[in-house]
């Protein structure tokens, strides 16, 4: 389990890693490592040159922008985990974060690392798509933005065109009163989900869900939302029974991932139960702070 | 290429092939043996070293990204010569190990999650050991073991407690 040999690069700035990477076409870019690294020691990835952008301090950084929390590529997963910023605005992405990986991985594992990566069981992919996440990449002195949605292509595969770097990402932040939930299935706590279920869910006034998103990961190609779900299901007091089946019948059509761990009939299944269940904790959690809100009253 | 290492408190200067993971860079070039390869891709856990105090696992790490950071190996976590920390001592009392090769990265673990946290509750030990293998002991001595050290380093201040 060695890797094959490299040259590294450190990159103290955007512009010189963009610099190394169009110089480079062999080049890839290194922040925490903790998906990349295992992948080169399988030798499942054999970059010539690695650009290290860890040091890149202006990538690492968690802050209010325009409705939305942005957060830079570099940022390290342990950060995110502990800030009062994410936890007060983005509760399904402080929700999801203990579930990647070990404490021992989050410690280095960067969210760009994460997203650029598209491993299909990712739960910050998961959250992107299930928020309507903007990310940022920069090639060639310039910036550009793509929806979360288009961003995932594949598994490990994003959008991202040779030579550009991601940059960081916008989380939407929903106002009102928000509940969340988030289920996976795994082999061992902490190890890849098998299947993985977000939700967030905003309660209005008159006792309705207002607002619905739903996600599902590592049960196809890439994360998905449930679109049909939730359009079904706004403005209804979610139901339980209706949620199942409409949870099921948004599952219909998708092509499940199959492989030694869990069958494609399996994973439809599992997807669900944890659809089901995260729409139901994100309702419960959301009525649960309205009730707290009126309290306060 | 040419690096340096700040490890257990000492600088180093290295000549090493930027593949070198950090684990065989300290196990290699710095003979520090007490970080074991197990299945050097991340999974296992018996890697584990700690940087700026917090656990990472030193074989999803390539040596030069580890320059500029505080690097703990197990050898460097001791007091003295001959003497054992808190919490080595513990994982001793409650046999905490069997055959060793998870022990000083289930130790490392504990140190980390000591110096954040500590009183622990038993579910958020076996939260921070959840990525270290083990499959001699069943781990319940090893979760005995953290527990014990941190009742012990709670109580290691308090002026009114007869010493040792």
């Amino acid at each position: 389990m060695k890797s094959a040999p490299f040259e590294y690069s450190r990159a103290t700035s955007v512009d010189e890693a963009c610099a190394m990477l169009a110089a480079d076409e062999n080049a890839r870019v290194i922040a925490g490592g903790q998906t990349l690294v295992p992948m080169m020691a399988m030798r499942l990835a054999r970059p010539a040159r690695l650009v290290d952008i860890a040091r890149i301090t202006a990538l690492s950084y968690i802050r209010e922008d325009a409705g939305a929390v942005a957060i830079g590529a570099t940022t390290r997963q342990c950060l995110v985990e502990r800030d009062i910023l994410v936890a007060a605005k983005l509760p399904l992405l402080a929700r999801a974060i203990p579930f990647i990986g070990h404490a021992a991985t989050r410690a280095r594992g960067t969210v760009g690392g994460s997203l650029a990566h598209a491993d299909p069981a990712a739960e910050l992919a998961l959250i992107a798509v299930t928020l309507d996440a903007v990310l940022s990449y920069r090639a060639a002195n310039k910036t550009t933005d793509i929806p979360a949605r288009e961003f995932f292509v594949g598994p490990m595969v994003t959008a991202l065109p040779e030579g550009a770097m991601l940059t960081g990402v916008r989380l939407p932040v929903w106002s009102g009163e928000i509940g969340v939930g988030f289920h996976e299935v795994n082999a061992r706590r902490s190890d890849f989900a098998f299947v993985s279920a977000a939700a967030q869910i905003e309660r209005g006034n008159d006792g309705k869900a207002k607002r619905i998103a739903i996600g599902v990961g590592a049960a196809t190609d890439c994360p998905i939302r449930l679109y049909a779900a939730e359009m079904q299901l706004t403005n209804t007091t979610l139901d339980a029974a209706k949620v199942k089946s409409a949870v099921i019948e948004a599952l219909a059509d998708i092509e499940p991932l199959e492989d030694l761990h869990a069958t494609g009939a399996y994973r439809r299944r599992v997807a669900a139960t944890l659809a089901a269940r995260a729409v139901a904790d994100a309702w419960a959690h959301a009525q649960e702070k309205t009730q707290r809100t009126t309290h306060a009253h | 290429m040419r690096i340096n290492l700040a490890v257990n408190g000492a600088e180093h200067a290295l000549d090493v092939e930027p593949r070198t993971t950090l684990l065989d860079c300290l196990r290699d070039h710095l003979d520090l043996k007490g970080a074991h390869a197990g299945c050097e891709h991340g999974v296992c856990g018996a890697c584990t070293v700690l940087v700026d105090g917090v656990a990472v696992r030193s074989c999803l790490m390539f040596a030069p990204q580890a320059e500029g950071v505080a690097i703990t190996t197990i050898e460097g976590v001791t007091p003295g010569p001959g003497e054992l920390s808190p919490i080595q001592d513990a994982f001793c009392e409650t046999h905490g190990m069997q055959c060793g090769y998870c022990t000083p990265a289930m130790v490392l673990t504990a140190h980390a999650l000591l110096a954040d946290n500590p009183a622990p509750t038993r579910e958020q030990i076996v939260e921070a050991i959840s990525g270290n293998i083990c499959r001699c002991t069943g781990y319940a001595q090893i979760v005995e073991a953290i527990s014990l050290a941190a009742e012990r380093m709670r109580g290691a201040n308090r002026p009114s407690e007869p010493a040792r």
